[in-house]
């Protein structure tokens, strides 16, 4: 098949990638959701979770970590603006469990409502960042 | 005329002073390349929700959304964000900054609305105190130290937004410099909230961006849930945009403002030598003529 989806995947700080593919399945708020040439335009919002991008329809050719965002999707485009986004194989599992601890003492420590909501959020991020590791070799 | 030791110890003096300014300049400089790679890696992010939000917006115009976007329905209380550097040595940088809004909070004032300030940076801070103490309800430092970070910003959003959600203000402006070049920033005022659905400000390149403006979208959840979590996001984005805007317009201010010092040391060095020679060669003619004179009367 010629015709290809202009992936990008945006975090604040960069541009992380750009790129023609096949396919990519991107972790919505509702579920996970394909995206072929063609899709029908979308706009959703994006859980925390694993992209896999399909520059050949036959395997995965690369996986990210993503902890939330959004995603647009026109016929020709799909674009996610990641809160922060990272390649499977640059995360740190031990880093990360113990940024995972510390969040959790954040969540029992909180002082007030707005302190425990963002400690609660920054756990179930952690937690996603480390189930997505079952992904990596 | 200055005695031939002060003028020495003035040449010195001058001399070290250029050192420094020409030091501070190469550091800005170095630091400037820096900001501006940053500013500009962060802005395709924010062209492509200022798109999004476009779209939704306008999808929503009209209707019952969110807060953030419909506002209070009151203009009776103004938080003013001013955005500036922590340090000084810059130019007009932070005073312009400051200039622009002292010069709203009289307006706001005088319209009798009820003005709060929330100061990001040391320097905006000193020149607002001198006459609007009472109005400033906190000062953040070092924001950017050693570079603006997203996590910070988001930080400053959500102090923003839990005083929003509280009622304690009903319209927030943003003050920085978007930087244009080293020797131009262009202090602007950016309304947060509610949200102002602006013009984008350039296409990237290669983007069919006229295209994509008419598209009917689905949402998913749907466009609140969507709208919810977006207009959050954004007044971070644009805190952090700011902030790196004004990292870089900083770094250009100074090294603008240190490359006049260290030429102008150079002009006064010049000056100064001129006349310690003169002065050297005058009170050498001098002792000759004296000699000479001494020699005659013999």
């Amino acid at each position: 098949m010629a015709e290809k989806v202009e992936f990008e995947l945006v975090s604040p700080e960069k541009l992380l990638l750009s790129q023609p593919v096949d396919m990519v399945v991107v972790p919505g708020g509702d579920g996970d959701f394909g995206v072929l040439p063609r899709h029908a335009p979308m706009i959703s919002t994006v859980r925390p979770g694993v992209i896999s991008v399909y520059e050949t329809r036959q395997a995965v050719s690369q996986r990210l970590f993503v902890a939330g965002g959004f995603a647009e999707v026109t016929p020709e485009r799909c674009t996610v603006l990641a809160v922060e986004a990272e390649p499977l194989e640059e995360i740190d599992r031990s880093a990360t469990e113990q940024e995972l601890r510390d969040a959790r003492e954040d969540v029992a420590d909180a002082k007030d409502e707005h302190e425990k909501a963002a400690a609660i959020k920054r756990v179930t991020v952690l937690e996603a960042k480390l189930d997505a590791l079952r992904f990596a070799l | 005329m200055a005695s031939l030791k002060e003028l020495r110890s003035r040449i010195a003096s001058v001399k070290s002073t250029q050192k420094i300014t020409s030091a501070m300049k190469m550091v800005a400089a170095a630091k400037l390349k820096r900001a501006q790679e940053q500013a500009e890696a962060s802005r395709p992010y924010a062209a492509r929700m200022a798109r999004m939000l476009g779209s939704l917006a306008a999808g929503a115009a009209g209707g019952q959304g969110p807060r953030l976007l419909t506002g209070t329905g009151k203009q009776e209380v103004y938080l003013l964000v001013v955005a500036t550097a922590d340090r000084g040595l810059a130019g007009a940088f932070n005073s312009s900054i400051a200039r622009e809004a002292a010069r709203d909070i009289e307006r706001l004032l005088s319209e009798g609305k009820t003005v709060k300030v929330l100061c990001i940076g040391r320097k905006g801070r000193d020149v607002l105190r001198r006459n609007y103490a009472s109005l400033i309800i906190d000062t953040l430092e070092d924001v950017s130290k050693p570079r603006p970070t997203f996590e910070k910003s988001d930080e400053i959003a959500q102090r923003i937004l839990n005083m929003y959600e509280d009622g304690d203000f009903d319209v927030c402006n943003l003050y920085y410099a978007r930087f244009k070049s080293a020797i131009s920033q262009i202090v602007t005022r950016q309304q947060l909230v509610p949200f102002a659905v602006e013009e984008p400000q350039e296409a990237p390149e290669g983007e069919p961006a006229a295209a994509t403006n008419n598209v009917v979208y689905d949402y998913e959840p749907d466009e609140e849930a969507i709208l919810a979590e977006l207009l959050p996001r954004n007044l971070a984005v644009q805190i952090y945009n700011a902030l790196l805007e004004n990292n870089a317009g900083e770094q250009g201010a100074r090294m603008t403002a240190m490359d006049n010092a260290t030429r102008n040391a150079g002009e006064m060095t010049k000056k100064l030598s001129l006349e310690y020679n003169r002065t050297r060669q005058a009170a050498i003619t001098k002792e000759l003529i004296e000699i000479v004179s001494a020699k005659e009367a013999m």
